[in-house]
This record gives structure tokens, sequence and C-alpha cells, in this order.
């Protein structure tokens, strides 16, 4: 407040705590104010509700044959199914955790299905690099799994990160069973 | 440099508006600026970046009457513009060329501010402005390449919105609040449809702002030597708006031979594919204008780190002027700046090439032996940084300039020409 000076000369301070009032007042209502009409500002930016409600997927497993890879968009994104090859899962089984940049087993990447147990020939996941998002090319790369060309990351054939600039491996999405052969993505 | 004002209306109806709102006044001070006598071809890019400005903002409304930002249409009007709207092809071609155009006399501009000194007090406003401008120019490139729905748009779009995925903690909430989704869809053609269309506005306040603090200055010169007297500057009108519009006309022959004979030459092939969600281009690439900071993005083997390597080497130019401490503002009076100033500009050119590449691919020049597009990535960016942040600030300390000239005056006559006031020769 510009006459502080009126405060300290004058002793009757009747009139400062008015100001101080009227000072706080607005200024308390003014920041609650900028609060409620800032969060509707940032919060529309978000996913709108048809975004979040957008529908999961079924994939039939059996339709896809050995050595195929299937493509789904999920969430405008990509998502792997691929039935993978005898070659392939002993790869994914034979790494060493201790050379992989984000550690994981290929098993801990797989979900059971109603027997309980999880099936190796089938991995499930979002087809986006770790790195900027862009989606690997498959069987390529050093590692016989994916290859992202935007950069240059090699992921091996569980889908995980071994060279290049992709910091993770590439997400598992989640998903269900709903049958012996048809799973739920989402 | 603002000096008093020497507008007299002559008018009754200038004189009553003169009263109420000098608008009149402010015009004819801008034309009567005095401005140094020797400024020189590289200082007629201001001018063409006014221009430049215009062409976009007049492009961009039209286009915008046409065009539909909806992913699945947006591609599809966008080939209508170029095919069926009436002159669309021309109007089309002028906004992506144009913004090419843009961006080459931006880089030009700020050179010339390097080279003299243009950053050094009193002048570090209306640098930090410059650089402000720059960046809203990025972004506004950056927003618009996206709308065409090519695979070119939305790849781009997915890599450069995934830089904020790589934020620590919140990056993927913060990214998919910047998409408005979990991927590059709709809302995102939507909201980057609307930023681009503000954004070209915020730069053209930005640029009344460059101007203003500018003409409160005065504008500096390829010797760097403050105009002191009245003999060491021009008025704006006629000498610098000729000398302006002249090299606008041999920038729009430039503009026109692109415009004309070589509209596609500047973009990509695959941007005339429509936008695939499953399917990514073999090989991405920004504009040209990006790739010196695409090639200093891909230069280290972390994401983070390579985010924050490409935004440092932006915001080095902001702090540009605390960094070079030297007295001395031209370097054609600095013996040793200017040949690293040079390199400077080879190792921007090199990281330029370094982008367009594929790291792992041997970069295709005798002597270099195995030495792949990554290494030489690796060293220009090296000299990128070494150049603001340790070069200029010891050169700062120890650079011994050269003898120069006593007056603005004296390096453009010589001694014979002592007195001011002269006729400038016409
Ligand atoms: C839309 C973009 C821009 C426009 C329209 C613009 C316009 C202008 C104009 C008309 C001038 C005066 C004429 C001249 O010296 O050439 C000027 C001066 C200047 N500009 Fe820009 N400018 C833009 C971007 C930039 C950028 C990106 C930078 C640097 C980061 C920059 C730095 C400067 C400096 C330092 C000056 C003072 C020049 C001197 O007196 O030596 N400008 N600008
Ligand atoms: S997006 Fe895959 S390597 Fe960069």
């Amino acid at each position: 407040m510009s006459d502080t000076s009126v405060h300290t000369t004058d002793a009757d301070l009747e009139d400062g705590s008015k100001r101080d009032f009227i000072f706080l007042a607005t200024g308390a209502t003014a920041a609650a104010g900028a609060a409620a009409v800032g969060w509707p500002l940032v919060a529309q930016m978000g996913k709108a509700a048809d975004t979040l409600a957008a529908g999961s997927i079924e994939i039939d497993l059996s339709k896809i044959g050995e050595g195929q890879q299937l493509k789904m968009l999920w969430r405008g994104k990509p998502v792997f199914v691929r039935h993978r090859t005898a070659a392939e899962i002993a790869e994914a089984n034979a790494v060493e955790l201790s050379v992989l940049k984000d550690p994981e087993v290929d098993t801990d990447r797989l979900i059971a299905g109603p027997s309980g147990a999880v099936n190796q020939k089938y991995l499930v996941m979002v087809g986006v690099c770790t790195h900027f998002g862009c989606v690997p090319v498959g069987e390529a790369g050093d590692f016989d799994g994916w290859y992202c060309p935007c950069h240059g990351s090699h992921y091996d054939t569980s889908g995980r990160i071994r060279k290049g600039p992709a910091p993770k491996n590439m997400v598992i999405p989640p998903y269900s069973f709903i049958s012996e052969n048809v799973i739920k993505v989402g | 440099m603002s000096g008093p004002s020497t507008y007299e209306p002559k008018y009754a109806a200038a004189k009553w508006m003169d009263q109420r709102l000098p608008i009149i006044r402010m015009g004819a001070d801008f034309m009567t600026f005095p401005s140094p006598r020797n400024l020189n071809y590289w200082y007629t890019f201001g001018g063409i970046l006014a221009l430049c400005l215009v062409v976009q903002i007049l492009s961009g409304v039209i286009l915008a009457m046409h065009y539909v930002a909806d992913v699945d249409k947006a591609f599809a009007s966008v080939q209508r513009i170029r095919r069926d709207v009436p002159f669309g092809w021309l109007l089309q071609s002028m906004h992506a060329v144009g913004a090419s155009m843009f961006f080459l006399a931006v880089y030009m501009h700020m050179f010339r501010g390097l080279y003299y000194g243009s950053y050094k007090a009193p002048r570090e406003v209306i640098w930090i402005l410059g650089c402000a401008i720059y960046l809203a120019m990025m972004a506004t490139a950056f927003l618009g390449y996206t709308l065409p729905w090519g695979q070119m748009s939305f790849w781009g779009a997915t890599v450069i919105t995934g830089f904020f995925g790589a934020v620590p903690v919140v990056g993927e909430s913060l990214q998919e609040w910047l998409l408005g989704g979990y991927s590059v869809d709709n809302a995102t053609l939507n909201r980057f449809f609307a930023l681009h269309y503000l954004l070209p506005f915020v730069i053209a306040a930005l640029v009344g702002l460059h101007v203003w603090a500018l003409h409160h200055v005065g504008q500096n010169n390829p010797i760097g030597i403050s105009a002191k007297t009245e003999s060491d500057t021009l008025s704006f009108h006629p000498f610098y708006t000729v000398k302006d519009a002249f090299a606008i006309a041999v920038f729009l022959v430039i503009f026109a031979i692109f415009l004309f004979y070589l509209p596609d030459a500047l973009g990509h092939a695959d941007n005339y594919i429509e936008a695939d969600a499953l399917k990514t281009p073999p090989h991405i690439v920004p504009e040209w204008y990006f790739l010196p900071f695409y090639a200093i993005l891909r230069a280290v083997p972390s994401k983070l780190f390579g985010i924050l390597l490409m935004l440092g080497a932006i915001v080095v130019l902001f702090v540009l002027p605390w960094l070079d401490t030297h007295k001395v503002r031209s370097m054609r009076f600095r013996p040793i700046a200017k040949w690293f100033f040079l390199i400077f500009i080879v190792m921007c050119f090199l990281l330029g090439w370094c982008g367009a590449e594929t790291p792992d691919n041997v970069v295709p020049v005798i002597g270099l032996g195995k030495m792949t597009f990554y290494t030489l990535s690796q060293i220009a960016t090296l000299y990128y940084f070494a150049y603001f942040l340790i070069i200029l600030p010891v050169l700062g300390l120890v650079e011994k300039p050269i003898k120069r000239p006593d007056s603005i005056t004296k390096a453009v006559l010589g001694d014979s020409h002592r007195d001011a006031g002269l006729a400038p020769a016409e």
C-alpha cells in the first residue's frame, strides 16, 4: 500500500484497516477467480470424454499364422500381435538380463491365458518406439526383432530395447483373454 | 537515436488529428528516422522479413477459407486447394515456399547480427525479442506443417510432441494433454490449426516491440561504432527505403523462381501420401530449416539429453549478449573472432547436412576415413556450443582488436570530409 506513511504518523488506524480489508478481500477474490477460470482453461486441453470412452478391441489369435504379425489400431496407436517362431522364442529366452537397458524377462512381458500359464508364442505390445513414437519395422535390426527407422533403435524378439536412443522396451498394453484364443485390448 | 520529432502538420485536418492521435507523426518520424549512413545489404533483411510476415498472413488467411481441419478431410482439402480452387495452386505454394523464404531471411538476419555484434549493449533487448520471434516462427512452422496431414506431417508431429514425453515423471501426461488424446489425432489437428492461426499475430506484436526497441536505441552498423553526429546518419526515406526496395525485388525474384519452377524442391515427396498411423516413412526428416537442430538432437544416444541439448542450442542465443563480453561490436575489427565466426557458419551447414542424413552412414568426403554422420554431428555440436560458451567468453578477455575509424563519417568519406551536415552524395 502506498500510504504506509499515513499509518505511522496517524494514530487513528481505522482508515488503514479498512483499506487492508478491501485489499485482502479483492486480492483473495481475484486469486480464487483466476484459479476457477484457469483450471477449465487448462483442463479443456486434456482428453475429451469420447476420446476416453474410445472402446477396446478384440483380436482372434488363431487367425495369425506362425511368423506373422498383426497390426491393429488401438487408441490411435498400432498394436502388434506377433505369433513368434520357436527360434524367436528361444532367442528371447537366451538373453542375459545384464545386457538389457530396461531389464525384463520375456515371460514377464506376456499375460497369462485362461489356463493360468503364459503362451510364449503370442507377443502383444504397443508398436510404438519408446524414443519419439515412430512405428518400428518388424523382422529387422541387429536383434531379429524390430528396427525403428526414425533414429535407429533396435529391439529384440521380445520387443526389448537393445541398441539406439530409445530408453525403454516397447510397452505391453493392458489386455486379457476372453476365451482360449481371443484377447481384448484396453 | 529517437531524436525530437521533426514533423510539422501541413493541413488543418492533419493538425486536428495530430492534437488528438499523433499517428501521422508516428509514421512521419518512422520515415525520417536517422539511420547510420554505412548500412550495407545485410541490413535489408529486416525489411524483407516484415514483407515475409505479411505474405504468410495474407496467403494463410486465404488458405484457411478453403482448408478443413479434420483428419478425414484435411489431406483432400489441401489437394483440392491445389487443383480445384481458382489460383489455389498459387496461394498454397506461396504459403509453403514462403515459409522457407522466411527462414532463409531470418537466418541471414541472425548471422548478420552475430557478425556485427548487434546483440551487444544497448541492443540486448532487440536481440532477445528477435530470439523470441525466431522461437515463435519455429513453433508456427511446425504447427503449420502438420495441417496438410501427409505422412511427414503426421510423423513429424508425433516425433516433436514425443519430446514432451521425455520430461521426467509427468512426461506422458503432459504429452497426452498437449495432444488431447493418446496419440496425434483429430483433437491434435484442430488445436494445431487454431494455434497456427494465432501465432503469426503474436509474431507481429513481437516485431512491433523489436522495431520499437530498435528505434529507441538506434541501429547498429557494419563497423559497430555508434552514430554520434548528424553526418553519421541519413534519413530512412529515401535512402534506405530505396535500398530495401531493391533488395526486396531481388529477394522476390528468388522467391518467384522457387514458387513457379521448383515449388516442391524444399518439401518432401512423402507428404503427398496421406497420414497413416500404422506406417512410419522409412526416413523421417524435418523441413530444411530445422535440420541443424535435428542433428543436435540425434548427436547423443540419450533421449532426454538430446532434447536438452537441442533446447540449449536456442537458449544460448538468448544469453549471448552476456557471453560475448568483448567491447568491440563488429567482427571487422576482431581478427581472431572473425575466423571462429566463419568456422561457426561452416559448422551450422554441416549440422544441417548431418540432420538430413542417416546417422550411421559414412560421410562421403575423401580424407575423413570411415567417419559417420553421427560422429560429424557430434563434432559440429561440440563446436556450436564451444563457440558460445568458451570461444566468445575467452576472446572477450584476450583478443586485441585492430584499429577502428573514429566515426562512421570518417569510415565512409575519409578524413577530408570532417565537417558535419554534408549533403550526401546522391
Ligand atoms: C519476423 C521476424 C523478424 C522481423 C520482421 C524483423 C524485423 C527487423 C527490422 C525491420 C529491423 C531493422 C532493419 C535491419 O536491421 O535489418 C530489425 C533489426 C534487428 N533484428 Fe530483427 N526481425 C525479425 C527477426 C529477428 C531475429 C530472429 C533476430 C535474432 C535472433 C533479430 C535480431 C535483430 C537485431 C539484433 C536487430 C538490430 C539490427 C542492428 O541494428 O544491427 N531479428 N529486425
Ligand atoms: S522414434 Fe524410434 S528411434 Fe526415434
